[in-house]
């Protein structure tokens, strides 16, 4: 496995790898300590689109493995003197990191660079492609709440169209034979995604999208994403925003899911957020571990 | 000075010709075709097609305005490594090719650069911007041989219309580019599962069928002889056939791309697989191909279009649209349809020659006594590999780098004259 761009291309083996050693990064009882296993490695941490939390946790983990990190942003690196995304990688490169985490906003962007770089990449979200450290970290969290990914139900709802978060999702929870409910309003749902994967099931009603759930993932609504207005501007919360009420639909161990940052009142109410069901801060925890289980898994292979 | 092209298989659609035969030229001119002619010079055509000199009724030249990609003397070379003897530049330059003054240009350079016939097309509109119709009439004087605002659709029917209706009183055709801009815009791909899966934005089917439709409407409407660019959508193909069992004047060229690769082709975020068009499904291929074998579409023409590496290589959704296409032409339309045993020999050359000299005129296409001595000398069987690095394009975007051919062009004669050869 050279760097990590996508969920897509991982056999199930390998993720139920990453998923096991992501366990032995969590958090115990005893205060965290840094580990040694990344000493003297190098990490930049690229990121051409804002992030707090993505860049933050992969830091967090790489720091934590006792690599070095460097974090540059789009802002402050020489995109904005115009040099394109080849020369800026190549460059960096030249300085021999032993792994690139990258965030970018356009689909594909770690792809097209891989194929021209020694240097593993790890894909921190492409565009509306793929975020496979988030997936990585929802099925921690699932697993962690002691439900089988296999058989399992899960309704990720909102701009599945526009979602990296929805795709790699989907690739992961299929390869486990979970079944999965996309929902949203149609013009953020394609059709074509029912064929993206096995178990893949589309609805346009959230009731029946949350019937019967084990995981409800809720998705932000992407603002910055939506070229033109996809839906009647005030109606979404009103069809597709979670609230108490739904719950009651799901299975009683549901849990509430969201990569965050979330919207509350656009697409998840305060109640739901806050309740006993929702797992978001979890998510926030495994994402730091899956990390960690990543970043080792990439360096290592690159040593080897 | 006379050339004779020996024992070659002649096939000249305009004719109805196709057989092994000589083809005596002098001064430039066709002196004739049959058996035991000779010459001052001669060409060895045996095993090999000799046909009336290919005509690429859709390129881009880049010149004037944007040398760094193409010129007109490069691209004539690549048209010629091509087998191509006439071809079209779209007046997507810089300036734009609205006026007499620009066509005057392109027609100069090509007559002192080129290596092939160059009959440039103008715009409709000023600037190509679809508002005001451009200096049509005197475009046309200067030597433009019909009118399109290729790379942009002409958004708003009434200028449509208007321009059509111009067009019809000089006699040319019309030539659009078919693509809604509002259903297209932000699309880098075609719309359908690989979009959804790779997260790129999609360019629906429907962007150019609505086109073509609106454009069928106002070409019966006004009359005018109208062409449809490039098309790619089985809808549009369906439309097309519709308007030409109407009995309209009503055209359509297809890519060799276009007939040959589906989005599911395309290597992941390779932008030597965006175009405009985009690479569409395998339904909508197998239309373009059935409309070739029909006679709904009545050309193949290559939309040749030159970007440089510093372009191509950036972010696929930053990267221009198109790609090169003069030189694999000819391997592409004998892999995809001769090889296939979709169409003939005859019905390849047709696509290459009459099909588009009878939406153009230009008074070429054929290898009757008297007409301008261009031949196209080609391969059914040589088998060779397509090296982009060592195309006559100062570009290099090609899907086709490094692809096997079994067949391809051989010689190119312009004129009477020897303008390219290929390796032994």
């Amino acid at each position: 496995m050279k760097g990590l761009l996508g969920i897509e291309d991982l056999t199930r083996e390998e993720v139920q790898s990453i998923l096991d050693r992501a366990r032995d990064f969590q958090p115990r009882e005893e205060r965290l300590r840094k580990l040694d296993l990344l000493r003297g490695r190098m990490i930049v941490n690229l990121f051409f689109e804002a992030s707090t939390r993505t860049r933050t946790s992969f830091e967090i983990a790489a720091k934590r493995l006792g690599a070095d990190t460097i974090s540059i942003t789009a802002q402050a690196s020489s995109v904005s003197k115009g040099e394109s995304l080849v020369d800026t990688l190549n460059t960096l490169a030249a300085m021999r990191p032993d792994a690139i985490v990258m965030r970018h906003a356009a689909s594909g962007a770690p792809h097209f660079l891989a194929r021209y770089l020694e240097t593993p990449i790890v894909n921190a979200g492409d565009g509306t492609h793929e975020h496979p450290t988030q997936a990585l970290l929802d099925a921690r969290t699932i697993l962690d709440r002691g439900t089988p990914l296999e058989g399992s139900r899960v309704a990720i709802i909102g701009d599945i169209a526009h979602s990296r978060v929805a795709r790699s999702n989907v690739h992961l929870l299929s390869k486990f034979g979970a079944k999965i409910v996309l929902c949203g309003p149609a013009s953020l749902l394609p059709v074509e995604l029912k064929q993206i994967a096995p178990g893949v099931e589309l609805t346009t009603d959230m009731r029946e999208a949350i019937m019967g759930a084990d995981v409800i993932m809720m998705l932000r609504v992407q603002l910055e994403r939506q070229h033109e207005a996809s839906f009647p501007s005030g109606e979404y919360f009103g069809f597709y925003g979670l609230r108490l009420e739904h719950l009651e639909l799901a299975k009683p161990n549901v849990i509430v899911m969201h990569p965050g940052p979330i919207n509350r009142g656009r697409e998840i109410s305060s109640e739901v957020a806050d309740s006993q069901r929702s797992v978001i801060l979890n998510q926030v925890e495994n994402g730091v571990a899956v990390r960690m289980a990543v970043l080792e898994r990439v360096l290592s292979d690159a040593r080897n | 000075m006379t050339l004779v092209i020996k024992n070659g298989r002649v096939i000249d659609p305009a004719a109805g010709f196709d057989g092994v035969a000589d083809v005596l030229i002098e001064d430039g001119v066709i002196r004739g075709v049959g058996a035991g002619l000779s010459g001052d010079e001669v060409f060895d055509a045996s095993g090999l097609a000799v046909a009336p000199g290919f005509i690429d009724m859709h390129v881009h030249l880049r010149e004037p305005g944007f040398e760094y990609a193409e010129t007109i003397e490069s691209g004539a070379r690549a048209a010629a490594a091509g087998g191509f003897t006439s071809i079209c530049p779209m007046p997507n330059t810089s300036p734009v090719n609205d006026n007499a003054t620009v066509t005057s240009y392109i027609i100069e350079k090509a007559r002192r650069h080129a290596v092939v016939n160059v009959f440039p097309i103008g715009a409709i509109t000023k600037g190509s911007a679809g508002e005001e119709l451009s200096s049509i009439g005197s475009m046309i004087n200067a030597g433009a041989v019909a009118i399109s605002d290729d790379g942009r659709p002409v958004m708003n029917a009434r200028v449509m219309r208007r321009a059509m209706e111009f067009a019809k009183s000089f006699g040319i055709p019309l030539i659009n580019h078919c693509e809604d801009l509002h259903l297209s815009a932000g699309g880098d791909m075609h719309e359908g599962f690989e979009s959804v899966r790779l997260g790129l934005r999609g360019i629906p089917g429907a962007s150019e069928d609505v086109m073509v439709a609106r454009d069928i409407l106002l070409a019966e409407l006004t009359g005018a002889r109208y062409h449809v660019a490039h098309i790619s959508s089985r809808h549009a193909v369906e439309m097309v056939a519709f308007a030409k069992a109407r009995g309209m004047s009503v055209t359509a060229e297809a890519t060799p791309h276009h007939l040959a690769l589906t989005d599911t082709h395309m290597h992941p975020y390779d932008s030597n697989y965006k175009m405009k068009p985009p690479l569409r499904s395998t339904c909508d291929v197998d239309a373009v191909v059935g409309g070739v074998v029909s006679g709904a579409i009545d050309a193949i023409a290559t939309d040749h279009a030159p970007h440089p590496g510093s372009e191509k290589m950036q972010e696929f959704e930053k990267c221009p649209f198109g790609i090169l296409g003069l030189e694999t032409a000819i391997g592409i339309a004998l892999q995809e349809l001769v090889h296939t045993g979709k169409i003939g020999l005859m019905r390849m050359v047709e696509l290459f020659t009459t099909g588009p000299e009878k939406i153009l005129g230009l008074g070429r296409g054929t290898l009757k006594v008297g007409a301008p001595a261009d031949v196209t000398i080609f391969s059914t069987d040589r088998e060779w590999t397509y090296d982009v690095n060592k195309s006559f394009s100062k570009s290099r975007n090609s899907p086709y780098h490094g692809h096997a051919f079994k067949g391809g062009p051989v010689a190119t004669v312009v004129g009477g004259k020897l303008v390219w050869q290929a390796l032994p």
